[in-house]
């Protein structure tokens, strides 16, 4: 686009103000994690001591581990899942509009009504509720994620390659190793780094399918009940602690493959 | 064999073992002997690590932010996976209706003898036979005496504030003490159902809503502290924690009355341990471990030996602690209302629906 | 393809479909569920409370989105006219605060919102001690936290459109005369109403059933459908109430995927025209 002086000088105004607008609320939680003082909006020094009371904090520790399985168990499951639906509709050009709807619906159906759809289905089977039950759960909205990252690859796949390979007498596990794996294995790699950050960040549908007590509280909902009992540093350097995390597998899902963040 | 032929082929494997993958990792660990669900610092820290001691169970103390969280989870799950619930005795009664409670056995709960008479009496449960009193107290203003210029008497006064005060004033969230703000000012019951009388109480609590901060009954006294807010309608030990931060924070139960809240313990039928969850009560009841418990949150205890070995300094830093028993109990209990309970959430959604 | 069309079913449809089912029954007393067949419980979303609460939900929604999709449109045409090579850096940055934990991001309202918070604290710095309002609590503290949260995907959903626009477009909208506003209006705008929509409705469609932050940033003065839901199954134990709830936000949100869809098409279709005006 064709730009004067005057136009540049607002297209620069504008993005300055929109990152302070996404960036200076989280740059002001992550600065108050290292207040030396007990309240949590005025500074009074650097310290890294709500750091060193996380770490002693067993009921947060224990949320993490909770959450690392949910999140490392239900993206397998989703990764393996996705991919191989992905493949498959792709492959064989399905489009059926029912299909599509089926793929498409964990993605827009909103989080409470998931959520109370599986805490009646599951109260309804008498199933006792726990890490199993939020991993069942994510896995609905992890396989659509992944599935869609990975068909978006495929799109440009040219299958033609595949029937050659068996054409010159491939296996199909061969195939489908050497041809089709490496073409797919950065979006799928990418789809599982966004579905273990999604999962990592589910709060409502974590919150209505887990089970009595610490033995399937995640870290989302350990926070949820922080901040409802009052805002603390130490909620500070947990959230500096989550952000790093989610931004740093963001990061790689994006240099593994551009495009996933809309690109 | 194609790759389509080969992918269909291996995908009939996946759900189960998928599933297999899902079930084998989510057994819970080697779990505490009782799961106990309570309010987030509604016992002494160290009540647990004392219990594994005394008796040699084990138990995990679970959180809950208010009575209907508690009760959604055991409603939804037929009161599995819990062993002892902390609840307030008007959710105590719909347990023990609903079938989800077990019977106390008096014989297996020895400690019951320090309860004050009066706490085994009280009009949800004469005889304490499904639930036990844990505490109890009063609904009253909690305010900030360096701040507002006039102390506070009545209801009257946060819900229709003095100009100084409006836009710094919380009331409690949960259905039946925020209705109990607006029944106790019109002079009614709390467990006033009469829908002339209630709709009252609805038009004075929306009124009210327009003067104040947040309706909040968790940080509440947080929000005294800093400042945020200068008057507050409190549980008398909720305002004890702002006491002892602030000792400029008071306590009023102001002269149109209070209720008289119980909380109490309750053992679920479901329960799978149901002997160590009487021990566990039996526990807590004990003269000393109830005293520990009063001066850890600040509230008080039906406990008469508890209570009467109360230091001194602790009972003057907290008013509200010497409260005699007598004039607690003249206060009305808040009682299950059956089904005029659904008027009283629908008359909460439209208060907190009003602009 | 099978396991995870089994698994879609089991674990979604099968569970929606519950929920339809679970809104003809009646509630028990105490919670539970009446096996009784009844049209109540949709009789009373239409029950003036309800129906106002849908509104004001609604309203909520929708000032959110309108607000969304004005900073996002502007932000993403800032980032469309920024020089290629750093497009993409700017575009990450941008979407990279959507990643990270919602509730972190709503809480961080909480601290520089409360009245004790730090944009009080900046006002009493430069010198200001008059009374300070709280500003937590307020309906624009639960609008503010739904923009600040769905932002990102506005820029994302308007910079593609925008960033695949032909720059010949407006050039020869404005070799034929068309001032800047008219070329904006005229051409540009027509172009990139897919993404507008696409922005819009996923703001409104995720505030309208949000719980979090009308609870967080609320302070409980604000009801919206979510924390209806939330309420009928965590406190009220009406179920059934609480599933035909469920079932009118899919509704609502079904009656607004379906309006984006339709401006969508005429969209493209007019921006063709314009095309061919602009070719010609």
């Amino acid at each position: 686009m064709t730009s004067s002086p005057a136009r540049a000088f607002g297209m620069r105004t504008i993005l300055i103000l929109v990152f302070a607008f996404l960036y200076i609320p989280i740059a002001v939680l992550v600065a108050l994690s290292f207040n030396k003082g007990g309240l949590p909006t005025a500074w009074s020094g650097f310290s890294l001591k709500w750091y060193a009371s996380l770490a002693g904090n067993s009921a947060i520790l224990s949320a993490a581990l909770n959450t690392l399985i949910v999140a490392l168990v239900s993206t397998a499951i989703a990764t393996l899942l996705g991919t191989l639906l992905a493949i498959g509709v792709e492959m064989r050009r399905q489009y059926g509009k029912g299909l599509e709807a089926l793929i498409f619906a964990p993605m827009i159906i909103p989080d409470i009504v998931l959520a109370i759809a599986l805490l009646s289905f599951f109260s309804m089977l008498n199933l006792t509720m726990g890490l199993h039950t939020i991993i069942l759960a994510h896995v609905v909205f992890n396989l659509a994620f992944v599935c869609s990252v990975v068909r978006a690859r495929l799109k440009s796949f040219d299958w033609s390659i595949v029937e050659a390979s068996a054409d010159l007498g491939a296996s199909a596990i061969t195939t489908f190793r050497r041809v089709t794996l490496p073409v797919i294995l950065p979006a799928v790699v990418a789809g599982a780094l966004l579905a273990f950050t999604l999962s990592v960040d589910e709060f409502i549908i974590a919150f209505f399918t887990a089970g009595a007590g610490r033995a399937s509280t995640t870290l989302p909902m350990q926070i949820y009940a922080m901040i409802r009992f009052g805002i603390t540093p130490e909620i500070n350097a947990l959230a500096t602690i989550v952000m790093a995390v989610s931004i740093t597998a963001l990061t790689l899902s994006q240099r593994l493959n551009p495009g996933i963040t809309g690109q | 064999m194609t790759a389509t032929t080969f992918l269909r082929h291996r995908s009939l494997k996946m759900p189960s073992i998928a599933l297999g993958l899902a079930l084998a990792l989510s057994v819970p660990a080697a779990a505490a002997d009782l799961v106990i669900s309570n309010w987030d610092g509604y016992m002494a820290p160290d009540a647990m690590a004392a219990f594994k001691t005394a008796t040699g169970v084990s138990g995990e103390v679970v959180v809950h932010a208010t009575n209907e969280e508690i009760m959604g989870k055991l409603i939804a799950a037929g009161g599995k996976g819990y062993d002892v619930v902390f609840v307030s005795s008007p959710f105590a009664e719909v347990l023990n209706k609903l079938g989800l409670t077990e019977p106390i056995d008096h014989t297996k709960v020895p400690n019951l003898a320090n309860l004050y008479p009066e706490a085994t009496k009280l009009p949800h449960d004469v005889g304490n036979n499904f639930s036990v009193p844990y505490t109890w107290g009063t609904t009253g203003l909690c305010y900030r005496s360096d701040l507002v210029k006039v102390a506070p008497t009545s209801w009257s006064d946060l819900l229709a504030p003095s100009d100084d005060l409006k836009g710094k004033t919380t009331m409690l969230a949960t259905d039946r003490w925020l209705l109990a703000a607006g029944q106790l000012d019109k002079g009614f019951s709390v467990n006033e159902t009469d829908p002339a009388k209630m709709a009252e109480v609805k038009d004075l609590l929306i009124s009210a809503k327009k003067t104040l901060l947040a309706y909040d009954d968790t940080t509440f006294y947080s929000k005294l502290v800093s400042g945020e807010a200068l008057m507050v309608q409190a549980w008398d030990g909720w305002c004890n924690y702002g006491i002892a931060e602030k000792p400029e924070i008071k306590y009023v139960i102001p002269k149109e009355g209070s209720d008289l809240w119980v909380d109490t313990m309750v053992v679920m039928k479901a329960s799978a341990n149901k002997d160590a969850a009487f021990q566990f009560i039996n526990f807590m009841l004990d003269a000393k471990n109830h005293a520990w418990a009063a001066q850890n949150i600040d509230y008080k205890v039906p406990n008469k030996p508890a209570m009467e070995s109360l230091p001194a300094d602790f009972l003057a830093k907290f008013p509200n602690m010497a409260m005699p028993v007598a004039d607690l109990v003249k206060f009305e209990q808040l009682r299950d209302v059956g089904d005029a309970q659904r008027d009283y959430s629908k008359i909460v959604s439209e208060i907190k629906a009003a602009q | 393809m099978a396991p995870a069309l089994v698994w879609l079913t089991a674990l979604m449809v099968v569970p929606c479909a519950l929920v339809l089912a679970l809104a003809f029954f009646r509630r028990g007393i105490y919670g539970g569920i009446e096996y009784t067949f009844t049209l109540e419980n949709f009789g009373l979303v239409f029950d003036p409370l309800y129906a106002g609460i849908f509104l004001n939900s609604a309203r909520i929604a929708g000032t959110a989105a309108l607000i969304a999709v004005v900073i996002g449109y502007a932000a993403a045409y800032a980032i469309a006219a920024a020089p290629r090579r750093l497009q993409p850096v700017f575009l990450f940055f941008a979407v990279l605060p959507f990643w990270s934990n919602y509730l972190i991001r709503t809480y961080a309202w909480i601290v520089l919102l409360n009245r004790e918070g730090l944009i009080t604290q900046l006002l009493r710095w430069f010198g200001y001690t008059g009374e300070q309002p709280s500003m937590l609590y307020t309906e624009g503290a639960v609008i503010a936290g739904l923009v600040y949260n769905y932002l990102p995907f506005v820029i994302l959903a308007c910079y593609a459109p925008l960033s695949r626009l032909n720059p010949e477009l407006a050039e020869a909208s404005r070799d034929l005369g068309a001032s800047a506003l008219t070329t904006f209006r005229r051409v540009i705008l027509p172009l990139t109403v897919p993404g507008i929509a696409a922005g819009a409705v996923f703001v409104f469609v995720l505030s309208i059933g949000n719980f979090v932050t009308p609870a967080l940033l609320g302070g409980g003065r604000f009801q919206m459908i979510g924390n209806l839901v939330y309420d009928q199954f965590l406190t009220a134990n009406d179920w059934p109430f609480g599933a035909a709830l469920a079932m009118a936000l899919i509704a609502i949100m079904l009656l607004v995927l379906m309006a984006q869809a339709l401006a969508a098409d005429r969209a493209s279709g007019r921006a063709a025209e314009a095309k061919g005006d602009a070719d010609g």
